[in-house]
């Protein structure tokens, strides 16, 4: 009973038709904005997402400027990374600083010591400033079950806010961006790639990355079953023992709340081996925020994180 | 992420499937795909415990499979799916990007969401209640949007004792409604979500049956609609200008184009040839749908954002219209009324309208499913949906909000 297709056919491979997809994206937001700007923060999928927007624009520059929420607890691999790509590719940096924050008295540090919750306002406040209209994040559907719901355009209000309930459906490939002064569109070019997507495109690409992504022997200690960095932010507390391990991160963000995980995977080969053997997602292995509660990022999506 | 026990670098060999569910609110939808994450071993160890721990703290023995796909605190609060939910997973042989849409009928918006990039939809019946009003319902979106492959799932053959009368009759009375909807085939698959029968695995309970498992059949249908025998459609997403030449950049939608070719810029009529084609980087002789690509043209031609490059015999040329006829599902909560001004977003221009008329009604509510009549403030090229989806599909725009308000697919027949 199946119909029959006759016509000769021609498929992209899998990589090709995401790179495809998300290159559309980015030159649908270059015609239809005005001020648009790329959340860069030098982990993998900002990484990407640069990488891709340098393609769909070549020969020409990319029409676009990068903006770095900066808790304040980076790694400093990956500060020194994204001053050296901003360099090389002659692009205009933002930074919207928490510590900035926590100075003037804006933000008070929470007792966890944890800052990734306190990005919402600098980022909020800095969209404002800059009149930014369109701002690309980095998240994937598949990384966490309230991403799943995201919209490739999603619409927030001049206080950033989500509403799950209010969003435009979205068909075909036909982006609504029509948004009120004040507000702005969140648009997400990796929404239909995977982690592991992610990391064959990387190694196709030949794309370099932090050396934090790859094992090495780092001082570590055990908070809520992650191996977190030992630094000024906050830890080790006392009674929590720092010992030297083989590690790796397969996430990047705030110090205080990525966790590494036991590898010895030097080279993008060994990587992507491990990802595909791995049984656990990566927020599951790495984010202690997403285990805050099952609607943690919910909450947070809500309020105008990422 | 996705679990796939051999890691593949090269990627070439592999080819994504785009699908959609749809069922009515008890058909076990979420427990089919549930199911199919579970089986496929696409759940990861974390999301299972996150699972089995919410399903302890519900009063559930087992873990619930529909808690997997049920992302927002309303939807687990309530054990509904209110939003479509976009799911990654793989086999071996290929990628699989799941739009799991709710079903009830005042969601029908969201199966036409998911239906509208979706290469295969699976209509969900419960075995002991066959065809309802939703199941015909969820055919003729299906139906409605082209989508290219439908698979009937009749769900819960455990509690009608795996029995092959009662398959027949649900798979007979479809086929009358498929019929008479213009669905041009489908497949009909006995499973039982629950228990996990002709999921993944083919089933010991139905030896009657003899197809493929659910996600056999998944795993095998031909995919790739964008064929290239199909007109050249390319809508000028943005100009690039570096050295003083003109870059027209955009996705191919249809069809292939090549150096040398004679085009036509849409609306303007104005002709000219490709001398360039630039395919990320790399310089092509040819490109295919639906690449992204940079096209550079013989004359300095005035093309810009929302004009589209067409090539091939006349016949093949779109129609230049401003008056659009076309099949429509509304799909905003405040219902679209004839003489309403809206914007039309048909590619990558957006055009002022008028609506002249609702097929002889005098509105349109939301998850309706009707006729449209537009008139237009420019002409859009517009191919029949039937032919090309991209170039025929159009959404209809509040101008003083921005709100989505209806899809369109034009009929110009």
């Amino acid at each position: 009973m199946t119909a029959e297709l006759t016509e000769r056919t021609y498929a992209l491979s899998h990589l090709d038709a995401l790179e495809s997809e998300a290159v559309h994206i980015f030159r649908e937001v270059a015609g239809e904005f005005e001020r648009p700007v790329i959340l860069f923060s030098g982990g993998k999928d900002s990484i990407v997402m640069l990488h891709l927007a340098l393609k769909a624009f070549a020969p020409a520059a990319i029409p676009f400027s990068l903006l770095h929420v900066d808790t304040g607890h980076n790694f400093p691999e990956v500060i020194d990374y994204r001053d050296r790509t901003v360099d090389k590719h002659g692009l205009r940096l933002h930074v919207a600083s928490v510590q900035d924050y926590i100075d003037r008295g804006v933000l008070r540090e929470r007792p966890d010591g944890t800052r990734n919750p306190l990005q919402t306002v600098p980022l909020t406040e800095k969209i404002q400033d800059e009149k930014f209209d369109a701002v690309f994040g980095g998240g994937r559907r598949d990384e966490e079950k309230a991403r799943a719901k995201e919209r490739v355009f999603s619409l927030r209000d001049e206080f950033s806010q989500w509403d799950p309930r209010r969003q435009r459906p979205e068909l075909w490939q036909l982006y609504n961006g029509r948004h009120a002064p004040g507000e702005h569109v969140r648009v997400f070019p990796l929404s239909n790639w995977t982690e592991l997507d992610v990391w064959q495109y990387i190694a196709r690409e030949d794309i370099e990355l932090p050396q934090i992504y790859f094992a090495h022997q780092r001082e570590v200690f055990r908070r809520a079953g992650m191996w977190l960095t030992a630094g000024d932010w906050g830890g080790p507390k006392d009674g929590e023992n720092v010992e030297k391990r083989l590690i790796r991160y397969r996430t990047v963000g705030d110090m205080s709340c990525t966790g590494a995980v036991d590898s010895d995977a030097t080279t993008l080969d060994a990587v992507i081996a491990e990802i595909a053997a791995s049984r656990l997602t990566e927020r599951g292995a790495t984010r202690a925020d997403d285990k805050l509660s099952e609607a943690a990022m919910e909450d947070r999506k809500r309020e105008g994180y990422f | 992420m996705t679990t796939i026990n051999t890691p593949a670098i090269d990627t070439t060999a592999i080819d994504t499937l785009r699908f959609a569910t749809a069922g009515s609110v008890d058909d076990g939808k979420s427990t089919l795909v549930g199911r199919l994450l579970h089986d496929s071993k696409s759940v990861l160890a974390d999301q299972l415990e996150a699972v089995e721990h919410a399903s302890r703290n519900r009063g559930q023995d087992a873990p619930d499979l529909a808690l997997l796909t049920d992302g927002l605190r309303a939807e687990r609060e309530q054990g509904i799916t209110i939003d479509v939910a976009y799911r990654y997973f793989a086999t071996p042989r290929r990628r699989f990007i799941l739009a799991d849409t709710p079903g009830h009928v005042q969601y029908t918006r969201n199966m036409v969401t998911g239906a509208s990039t979706a290469e295969l939809a699976i209509v969900l019946v419960d075995a002991r209640n066959g065809v309802v009003e939703q199941t015909r319902r969820h055919a003729a979106v299906a139906a409605l949007l082209r989508v290219p492959h439908v698979v009937l799932a009749v769900n819960k053959m455990d509690l009608v004792g795996y029995e092959e009368q009662r398959f027949d009759r649900i798979v007979q009375d479809f086929a009358g409604h498929a019929e008479e909807l213009g669905l041009p085939g489908f497949t009909p698959i006995p499973v039982s979500a629950l228990v996990g029968d002709n999921v993944v695995e083919r089933s010991a309970h139905m030896d009657w049956y003899a197809g493929p498992a659910l996600l056999e059949f998944l795993e095998t249908v031909p995919v790739g609609a964008e064929n290239v025998d199909a007109p050249a459609r390319f809508p000028v997403q943005y100009v690039i200008r570096h050295d003083e030449v003109r870059y027209y950049a955009g996705q191919l939608v249809s069809g292939a184009l090549r150096v040398g070719d004679r085009v036509t810029v849409q609306p303007s009529g104005e002709t000219s040839e490709i001398t360039g084609i630039d395919a990320l980087g790399t310089p092509v002789e040819v490109a295919y749908a639906p690449q992204s690509i940079t096209v550079r043209l013989a004359d300095q031609r005035d093309v810009s954002r929302g004009d589209m490059i067409t090539a091939g015999a006349s016949a093949d040329a779109p129609t230049l219209t401003r008056d659009v006829r076309a099949a429509a599902c509304h799909l905003a909560e405040r219902p679209l009324r004839v003489g309403d001004r809206v914007l039309v977003r048909h590619t990558t221009r957006t055009a002022k309208a008028i609506v002249r008329d609702l097929g002889g009604a005098t509105e349109l509510c939301a998850n309706d499913l009707g006729r449209i009549t537009l008139r237009t403030a420019e002409p859009l090229a517009l191919d029949d949906y039937a032919d090309v989806r991209r170039t025929g599909a159009f959404i209809l725009v509040d101008p003083a909000d921005g709100a989505t308000l209806t899809a369109g697919m034009a009929d110009l027949s």
